[in-house]
């Protein structure tokens, strides 16, 4: 088993420096900061701490691409896609898209940026006006940036948007409250790529959805992604999922990247030992493969993002922390297998096999 | 086979609302043997927690109509009066919610909450039934419980909150434990706690239990037997192991093949079920699961099925009107990756011939 994974090491390798050179790069990310200030004080606020959400990424999204972010609750993934569409104001830090750095460009700037980034949103009930007929959210759009402004010619292309997702386009007059979940979600995709982006970010977009809804939205997705050619970055919590759409992914810890892979070598052999964790806690739909794989279960929950722990921030729940975890920072770097992994003990080929189910099947 | 501890017989539970009848629940039956764990899957809206909460006596309104029995240690529980149910409820049959965060009050200390659960079934004092919260919190993995129990809500995490559940469920040592979707808001490492913890109390206690979630893999690690409800009723029982190998019903391959699964290939889009669950006011005729079926027949929307025994196997019992060998040809074609529409061209040409 170790010789199969060591023997696709150096292909592994080839594919990672792809990835690091080979394709065009459409954002470029670098050490994105945002602090939330934690103020106290009635009349007077004063600063007394900060909610270090995100501290410190940098990746790049190359074109047509599919990236992941995943993740625990609080972990900073959601922020990190307000930031790359400039929903936050990053505290410091670059973004780069298509080569112009877009931190700190001014609001009329930021609109022309949204012509080209979109974003899905994971509430579809919250997300759309209720008081808005679907052919006008998804006009809206086309109006904000005084696109298609004859009648017909707008409603047209709203139906063919509505079309394209999969909506009746008779449908055009009725209210978010008349459609299902899964249906405003489509709702929700239409608007997002009523102006053609380059790309579009989704936050969640299936979470709040049932199973045989959550494939439905997905092969959409998919679809929509081949013919338009996006690039997207895919915000989620599900492994399963994260692990069905995107190319590659980064899984963030407290506010940091702790491991960036294809998808194939990270559910293959990850290396951080968070990651193992999280692929260990997957609940696997197969009582076959469940009654022999060992979990990996990690004790405590995550750490305030306020405080968080020196050093490696994983120290403080990790099986292999040893002395060096509390004192050095592990940086990002390449691991065996090819794998980007913030860790000074990357786990084993014998210790993911023992842990990861997913292992066996790459 | 010993006698089941709880035994629904034709649960209807019926609500009138001003758009008119929901049939929230359309005829259930199931039994839960001693120490065994049921999981009932559906979409959301398919009657799996109005079904567990009827059981529980919760679903009692001047709007709901409720037929059908549910015994529970020598009694129907539709018949007992709301002072019987109140004995019941917490002491017998306990139930763990959703979301732990509303499901606790946020004015009280946790302690005094598993004091008010112990003392609402047994005269003690509150000493000793303080002692009884302590070892229970000890028991459900909380760490420092005698500090902890002064604590507020606010003050736990989502996997904490959820584990002060479990302890006040199980305060007083039920037979019966009714969990409604208990993880589906936590992270996935905390869910891997908490089931973990109900794998072990499960062994340490011998409770049964009712697990209710709309997550198959969650369910494939909890559940001894598995009901998947569709629209109201069960379409499908069986044990665990024949409902992810062997399973019959339609619905069933789609929820299986819905799911993106960590070992397939990546490139292959998922087989979703088309189309939406439909409304309860208003449910289709005959099988009710036959707009969204691929392998529908014209004499299925005129038939109600019923739950049969699968090739006489008492354990196994599907609500479909497919012949049993074409059932058995088509999962086969799904198992082997073939899309729904091939299989059943493959069906319908092997008919042909025939």
């Amino acid at each position: 088993m170790s010789d199969r994974l060591s023997g696709t090491a150096a292909t592994d390798e080839s594919r990672a420096a792809a990835h690091a050179g080979g394709g065009e790069t459409l954002y470029e990310i670098r050490d994105l900061k945002k602090h939330f200030p934690l103020t106290s004080g009635m009349i007077f606020r004063k600063q007394v701490g900060a909610v270090h959400a995100v501290d410190g990424v940098s990746f790049d999204v190359k074109r047509g691409e599919t990236l992941g972010l995943v993740g625990e609750s609080g972990c900073g993934k959601s922020t990190t896609g307000r930031l790359l569409l400039r929903l936050l104001d990053p505290t410091s830090g670059s973004i780069k898209f298509e080569g112009e750095e877009i931190a700190d460009i001014k609001p009329k700037q930021l609109i022309e940026f949204r012509r080209d980034a979109q974003m899905i949103f994971q509430d579809p009930y919250s997300s759309l006006n209720p008081r808005k007929t679907v052919g006008s959210i998804i006009g809206e759009p086309f109006s904000i940036h005084g696109m298609k402004t004859g009648e017909g010619e707008r409603r047209k292309a709203v139906q063919e948007l509505m079309d394209t997702v999969g909506l009746n386009p008779e449908h055009f007059n009725r209210y978010p409250h008349e459609f299902s979940g899964g249906q405003r979600q489509r709702i929700g995709v239409a608007r997002a790529v009523a102006l053609k982006p380059k790309l579009i970010i989704a936050d969640e977009p299936v979470s709040a959805l049932d199973v045989s809804i959550q494939a439905q939205v997905l092969n959409l997705l998919r679809e929509l992604q081949r013919d338009l050619g996006l690039t997207l970055v895919f915000i989620a919590h599900d492994l399963s999922v994260v692990r069905h759409m995107c190319d590659r992914v980064a899984v963030m810890y407290l506010g940091k990247i702790v491991e960036m892979a294809g998808s194939d070598q990270l559910y293959g052999h990850p290396r951080h030992p968070y990651t193992g964790a999280l692929m260990s806690a997957v609940p696997i739909a197969d009582p076959k493969l469940a009654a022999v794989k060992k979990r990996q279960i990690l004790a405590g929950d995550v750490p305030s993002p306020t405080n968080p722990p020196p050093a490696c921030r994983f120290h403080t729940r990790c099986w292999k922390a040893q002395d060096i975890c509390h004192q050095d920072e592990p940086m990002l770097e390449a691991k065996d297998g090819g794998n980007i992994a913030a860790c000074h003990f990357p786990m084993t080929d014998a210790e993911v096999l023992e842990r990861v189910p997913t292992s066996r099947h790459v | 086979m010993t006698e089941p501890l709880l035994s629904v017989r034709d649960l209807h539970v019926h609500f009138a609302t001003d758009d008119g009848v929901v049939k929230a629940v359309d005829g259930v039956s199931y039994d839960i043997g001693p120490g065994r764990t049921l999981g009932i899957v559906g979409e959301s809206g398919s009657g799996k927690s109005v079904s567990s909460l009827t059981v529980m006596g919760l679903t009692r309104s001047k709007i709901s109509r409720i037929s059908g029995e549910i015994h529970f240690g020598g009694k129907d529980l539709l018949q007992a009066s709301d002072d019987e149910m109140r004995h019941i409820r917490g002491e017998e049959i306990a139930m763990i919610f959703q979301d732990p965060l509303s499901s606790l009050h946020p004015f009280y200390r946790i302690g005094d909450q598993l004091v008010e659960a112990v003392q609402a079934h047994h005269k003690v004092s509150k000493a000793a039934a303080l002692d009884k919260a302590v070892e229970l919190l000890r028991l459900v993995g909380i760490p420092q419980p005698k500090d902890r129990v002064g604590g507020y809500p606010h003050e736990f995490s989502g996997g904490m909150r959820q584990r002060v559940m479990i302890a006040m469920a199980l305060i007083n040592e039920p037979k019966l434990l009714i969990a409604d979707e208990p993880t589906t808001a936590l992270d996935v490492t905390v869910q891997a706690q908490i089931l973990e913890l109900m794998i072990r109390l499960k062994a340490e206690l011998n409770t049964s239990i009712v697990f209710i979630t709309h997550d198959l893999g969650v369910v494939a690690e909890m559940a001894d037997d598995i009901a998947v409800m569709y629209a109201g009723r069960i379409v499908e029982f069986g044990t665990k192991e024949t409902i992810f190998e062997n399973p019959q019903h339609p619905y069933t391959w789609g929820l299986l093949g819905s799911i993106p699964k960590l070992d397939a290939n990546r490139d292959e889009p998922l087989i979703p079920v088309s189309g939406r669950p439909p409304s309860l006011i208003n449910l289709p005729s005959g099988c009710s699961f036959h707009p969204r079926c691929p392998y529908v027949r014209e004499a299925h929307k005129k038939v109600e099925p019923t739950l049969e025994p699968v090739n006489g196997d008492n354990e196994h019992h599907v609500a479909c009107l497919l012949d049993a060998g074409v059932r058995g040809r088509i999962w086969d074609d799904l198992r082997e990756g073939k899309r729904p529409e091939e299989a059943r061209a493959d069906v319908m040409a092997g008919e042909g011939a025939a």
